[in-house]
């Protein structure tokens, strides 16, 4: 049994426009000491499973029009249908969070320290002395120098990094078994980022956490992830190890997100390729594969199937589940064209680009999507 | 943070002195730009139909005559050290602090409001602890229940109790819980040294009726600002740190909703120290404000000009104490 198990999840908010599906039928397993990324564009339901996880959104939320289904299941404990004051215990004892911007996430009124002996002693029964302490002790194991003074500091003091060093000792001042860090690092500048991942690594290491590291960058994922789940549209498009991912990915949208990523061991002959079109609208999904208006290869796949017919997540290895009509030996062959560096790349770019001008005309005179008015649903 | 007070110290001096200079100008300079000579302003500050030597005996204890950075220097030293009115025989002693002398009911402007402060102080004082508490309460529940029947009734009575003029819901009450019900009869003002529990039941009309026009304002308020500080990043965390809510809402975000109201708070119950015009007439209290009313009624221009100076005075000293709160609740404001 995987310390987390996710099965099924679905989180929809009721709006005046209609019933958002954030997150549509998300099944995922984490084990302990594991690093799980999760990447998708905007609005992918990312940060909002990670939130759901966290019991931060609920279905019993008065006036919010939440509604959450399914099971996650934290050491077979399932959270969705616990009680709130039970999911609020566990709330920063046994997992953790932490957010994507430091400085609007920090209260601007509070010490640094007392943040940190705050969220210490909700859940440890000691005197303001000892949390003290340990926030000191928390602050100098992320690294922040003289901890002894800056635990005094207000987080308008801090600079960008140390202030996402003080929300990571935040998190950790329970000893959490599980660490969510969405967008760690999107706030941060290149060099600190770097410094924070190798943090969180370090930490993760030593504490032998589990970590979800929700992202749209697919650099960091690759940096410190072993497992990578790539969503699209609140479902999973592709799931496995980030070996699966990175070097035989399945999926047509991972295809799309590896292209649009700039890589240094590439020598610098193509342009990078966008995926073209925008996240679809998540109150009008688009029918059958939620990815099929954006997708190059409906044709491939042969009749209107793509867009007529949800596809199921298919093992395509061990350990790697991929939710394409595209039959495997198809996904090889399509992707050892498009695979950066390989010679038939650029030739590949070059009609890609093309076929999906055509596909552009196509659909433009065949019907109006419903997913043209594009709501960005990224729950905060 | 002591310099930051000190610092604030030092502007609020400079800023009473800059008060004084204008509230001089406006009783002393405006009337002779508009054109008046020194004799008919005289005029103005001796009792009605005067006789002419009378009007020359009072340009003469006013120095009148005198340039008018003479005239603010013996206003300013009066306040320190008293003035003596001299013309010839007739000698008129103010002491100090002289806030300026009247000709008209023949004494000196500062021992009235001396007299008067206390009852506005009560009323003022009394009334701002239960609009602050009763509006922020209902501010911050409404907040929470945002669109529920709770928060919609709150609203619609807080938007009456900003519609509402004192002197209509004073009248009401007073028919209401003095006349036909005598809860509370004859509401006049008993000093709270001479007896402290009639002090306050006399004073719980005035209270509750200037209350409730603050406590609608205030409650439209701390339910904006609570709105906008729950949908805070901060917040989130918070609440991912397992807190109660109750001190997610009360730590985190009442916290940083309260500033604004803060800054709010200091104006108006320095404005209110001034004198509260409307409440103190529709209960015949007889504060600062009957005091300026009865003032400008008479056009008893040392007496307008004294209470100018002291609710100038309420203002200038509610807002360097609300700064430096505000320093005390936001360190990013101690430079």
């Amino acid at each position: 049994m995987a310390m987390l198990e996710v099965r099924d999840l679905h989180v929809q908010f009721r709006t005046d426009d209609g019933l958002v599906k954030a997150v549509d039928g998300l099944s995922f397993d984490l084990e302990r000491g594991r690093t799980l990324g999760i990447v998708g564009e905007s609005g992918s339901g990312k940060s909002v499973t990670s939130l759901a996880i966290m019991g931060l959104h609920r279905s019993s939320d008065k006036g919010s029009g939440t509604e959450i289904t399914g099971q996650i299941r934290l050491d077979d404990e399932d959270l969705v249908s616990s009680s709130a004051e039970r999911v609020r215990q566990l709330r920063g004892s046994k997992m953790a969070m932490i957010f994507q911007d430091p400085l609007s996430a920090l209260h601007p009124y509070y010490s640094v320290g007392a943040q940190i002996s705050e969220a210490y002693r909700v859940h440890n029964k000691v005197s303001k002395q000892v949390a003290r302490k340990r926030a000191i002790d928390l602050l100098g194991r992320v690294g922040i120098p003289q901890p002894t003074v800056r635990v005094d500091d207000y987080p308008h003091q801090f600079s960008g990094g140390m202030r996402q060093r003080a929300m990571i000792a935040m998190a950790l001042s329970c000893d959490p078994e599980l660490l969510i860090a969405d967008e760690p690092t999107t706030a941060l500048d290149v060099t600190v980022q770097a410094q924070i991942l190798d943090l969180i690594v370090d930490l993760q290491a030593e504490f032998g956490s589990a970590v979800i590291i929700i992202t749209h960058d697919l650099g960091v994922v690759a940096e410190v992830a072993d497992d990578v789940l790539v969503m699209y549209a609140g479902r999973v498009a592709e799931h496995g190890s980030g070996g699966d991912v990175f070097l035989q990915p399945g999926h047509p949208y991972t295809w799309g997100l590896l292209s649009s990523m700039p890589r240094l061991d590439v020598a610098r002959l193509e342009r990078l390729r966008p995926i073209r079109g925008t996240p679809p609208s998540l109150i009008h999904v688009p029918s059958g594969c939620p990815f099929h208006p954006r997708c190059n290869y409906p044709p491939q796949v042969g009749g209107d199937r793509c867009s007529t017919e949800i596809p199921v997540l298919m093992e395509t290895g061990p350990g790697h589940r991929v939710a394409c009509h595209l039959m495997l030996a198809k996904q090889q062959e399509l992707w050892a064209q498009l695979a950066p560096g390989s010679a038939t790349a650029a030739a590949a770019a070059a009609e890609e680009t093309a076929a999906a001008e055509e596909t552009a005309a196509a659909e433009a005179a065949a019907s109006a999507e419903p997913g043209e008015d594009v709501t960005e649903v990224e729950a905060t | 943070m002591i310099t930051f007070i000190i610092r604030r110290l030092i502007t609020t001096v400079f800023l009473l002195v800059v008060v004084s200079i204008i509230t001089f100008a406006i009783f002393f300079l405006i009337p002779r730009l508009a054109g008046q000579n020194s004799y008919e302003l005289a005029a103005q500050y001796v009792g009605r139909n005067p006789t002419r030597s009378a009007i020359l005996q009072m340009e003469q204890k006013l120095n009148l005559n005198a340039p008018l950075v003479v005239q603010y220097w013996h206003f300013l030293w009066g306040i320190v050290a008293g003035t003596h009115y001299n013309s010839g025989p007739s000698v008129t002693y103010c002491a100090p602090p002289c806030f300026g002398y009247s000709f008209r009911s023949q004494q000196p402007v500062w021992p009235q409001m001396v007299a008067a402060l206390p009852v506005t102080l009560s009323l003022a004082i009394g009334a701002a602890v239960l609009w602050l508490i009763g509006g922020v309460s209902v501010g911050v529940l409404s907040a929470l229940r945002r669109g529920t029947l709770f928060d919609r009734f709150s609203m619609g009575v807080a938007l009456a109790g900003v519609s509402l003029p004192i002197f209509f819901t004073g009248l009401i009450s007073l028919e209401l819980f003095s006349y036909k019900w005598p809860i509370f009869p004859n509401v006049t003002y008993v000093p709270i040294t001479t007896n402290p529990a009639l002090w306050a039941r006399n004073l719980v009309l005035p209270w509750v009726t200037l209350a409730f026009l603050y406590a609608a304002l205030y409650a439209r308020l701390t339910r904006a600002g609570m709105l906008e500080t729950m949908s805070e990043d901060f917040i989130r965390t918070a609440r991912a740190k397992g807190l109660r809510e109750r001190n997610v809402v009360v730590r985190h975000g009442l916290r940083a909703a309260l500033t604004p109201i803060l800054t709010i708070f200091g104006m108006d119950l320095g404005l209110l120290l001034g004198g509260a015009i409307l409440t103190e007439t529709t209960f015949s209290l007889p504060g600062l404000g009957q005091f300026t009313l009865l003032a400008i009624q008479n056009q008893d221009f040392p007496e307008i000009m004294g209470v100018v100076l002291l609710a100038a005075f309420f203002i200038v000293i509610a807002n360097m104490l609300v700064d430096i709160l505000y320093a005390v609740i936001d360190p990013r404001v101690r430079v």
